[in-house]
């Protein structure tokens, strides 16, 4: 029970960011509680942890129902090419790497663009507010920044995405 | 770029029109120190590594007016820092107001019910156990692909009997009854209802036999669900019996395993059969993890004195070349397993109450791990096992020997 309980909200919000509705997340968690579930021995320690893989599991499954919806929605309205739904399978990739990030950068930097982005601190006040230097409240939000860009990155095909941790 | 001339404190109101919080202040303390009559507001000049340090705070606009005017200034200069602005820029998109991370309570109770639905509640299956979860859980990932053309695929069992190898016709269906009907006699020592019927025998052999013959057309797919369903009801019992139940002994009809030994032995065959009906199907299979391989090769290596008495009983063998007492340690072949799953093992060679001892080896012998497995399930003939080879060659030959009697149908 405790995965479910640790890593539901996070399958659900990556689900969500994909799909953009919350009953195709909550039909995505249920089915990637379901997979885990059933297949407690697919997951393999030596490729990552258990979170990054329950985030890959949903990412892939929340991309093929995203493309599926497309495609009958393609075939029962027409219009939308190819080019147009794989930038939007790109843009809805992109937004759950980067959630994924977010939730799992190390919480010095977290803290950093918590405070510069929804609180809309200036570096110097963050440094104050963390105790921190200012080189160093510029060093964090520079170093979250960077990382939370990977996820714009398009992967070669094949590899994993960045901030899976490895491929399969 | 700006000109140093044009570079003082900003005006409250640049260009744009956009109010721009207040310059940086001098430091209070050097003004107090060093009263200038006249403070010509100089331009601060600041090197490329600390332009670069405030890309991060320029892009989440969380820096001075004056300072972004510089940021600004250097990117028209330096291309790496114009690169990295831009995709740091582009990563604050990124950043979006959290929704609440509280899943919705009935979500998670729906989240719940599914995971029950499809699978037991699963308490931690026993270490013990999990090598036969994850070889039942192998096989019915094998068999999800099959068509009718498939499950009556004619598949051949083998194993060694009175030091010949044998072998026996049935069908895709037909081996996974067997598996279900050899499961039952686990099933039975638990105390659970036995699928392949009541009243059956008691030795694996016959039991496959009887529950054969009491169907009246050839088995169909339609053995899967059941013998799937009894796996996952052992798994299940098993696994909330506990600790406790690892040693409860298993009647095999003319011996007895204790529980774990009995579910690695199940693990063993369900992986053997498993290479049979992908093998006849044409499918690939693969060994299962080191992990289970080791546990199955040890099982196999405990039983080793045993069938070698049994060996000697039956007249197959030569007696025993020297005795010694219940406990100690006894003339040894040393056992070496390569691969995943591999190590080393003494194996007692003249009673199973001798202990396996390195200082009393007369033999060694080295083979891969699948090997021996497929040497223990009467898949390779002894004479043929692929094999490093040391020292007393009776011994070496009796154990072969004997590690093909392990085999049954």
């Amino acid at each position: 029970m405790s995965c479910t309980t640790g890593f539901a909200s996070l399958v659900h919000s990556l689900a969500h960011r994909v799909l953009g509705e919350d009953s195709a997340a909550d039909q995505i968690t249920r089915e990637v509680f379901g997979y885990v579930w059933e297949n407690p021995d697919a997951y393999d320690p030596k490729q990552g942890s258990m979170r990054s893989w329950v985030a890959k599991l949903t990412q892939r499954q929340a991309v093929l129902r995203l493309r599926q919806a497309e495609a009958a929605q393609y075939a029962e309205h027409g219009g939308g090419s190819t080019e147009e739904l794989e930038a939007k399978v790109r843009r809805a990739t992109a937004a759950a790497r980067a959630d994924y990030i977010v939730t799992s950068m190390p919480a010095p930097l977290r803290q950093a663009l918590e405070l510069a982005y929804h609180q809309r601190r200036d570096y110097r006040q963050a440094a104050a507010d963390l105790a921190i230097s200012e080189d160093e409240a510029r060093r964090r939000l520079r170093l979250g920044l960077q990382l939370l860009s990977t996820a714009n990155t398009r992967p070669p095909e094949g590899s994993s995405p960045p901030g899976y941790g490895r491929a399969l | 770029m700006n000109g140093p001339a044009e570079q003082g404190p900003p005006l409250p109101d640049d260009e744009n029109g956009t109010p721009r919080i207040p310059p940086p202040r001098r430091a209070a303390d050097d003004i107090e120190r060093l009263p200038s009559p006249e403070p010509v507001p100089q331009p601060v000049v600041r090197s490329h590594a600390v332009l670069k340090s405030l890309l991060g705070a320029w892009a989440l606009t969380a820096c001075s007016a004056e300072e972004t005017e510089a940021v600004e200034a250097h990117l028209t200069e330096c291309a790496p820092c114009a690169d990295e602005a831009l995709r740091l820029r582009d990563a604050v998109g990124l950043l979006h107001t959290d929704r609440s991370l509280d899943l919705d309570p009935l979500l998670r109770s729906r989240v719940l019910e599914n995971c029950l639905g499809r699978r037991p509640a699963r308490i931690p299956v026993p270490d013990w156990a999990s090598a036969y979860d994850a070889e039942a859980a192998r096989l019915d990932a094998l068999l999800n692909d099959f068509g009718d053309a498939e499950w009556h695929a004619p598949v051949r069992l083998k194993w060694f009997e009175r030091e010949q190898q044998v072998n026996r016709k049935t069908t895709v269906a037909g081996v996974i009854g067997h598996l279900m009907a050899v499961d039952g006699l686990v099933a039975a020592a638990l105390g659970l209802d036995d699928p392949a019927g009541s009243g059956l025998p008691s030795g694996p052999t016959a039991r496959t036999e009887a529950f054969w013959t009491s169907t009246r057309f050839p088995l169909t797919r339609a053995v899967r669900e059941p013998w799937r369903e009894q796996t996952h009801t052992l798994i299940r019992t098993v696994s909330f019996a506990g600790r406790g139940a690892a040693e409860l002994a298993v009647p095999y009809g003319d011996f007895a395993l204790p529980l774990q030994d009995a579910l690695l032995d199940r693990a063993f065959e369900c992986w053997i059969h498993a290479g049979d009906i992908a093998e006849a199907v044409d499918y690939p299979y693969d060994a299962p993890s080191g992990t289970h391989l080791h546990r199955m090769i040890d099982l196999a290596a405990r039983i080793l004195p045993d069938a070698l008495a049994a060996r000697r009983r039956a007249g197959l063998a030569p007696p025993p070349r020297q005795l010694v007492a219940a406990g100690a340690p006894g003339r040894s072949l040393r056992l070496e397993i390569e691969g995943a799953g591999g190590g080393v093992w003494h194996i007692a060679l003249d009673s199973p109450a001798a202990v396996g001892s390195p200082d009393h080896e007369v033999a060694h012998i080295a083979l891969d791990g699948v090997e021996f497995c497929r040497l223990a399930a009467g898949h390779v003939p002894p004479e043929d096992a692929a094999a490093g080879r040391l020292g007393d060659r009776e011994a070496i030959r009796d154990v072969l020997l004997a590690t093909a009697s392990l085999s049954r149908l």
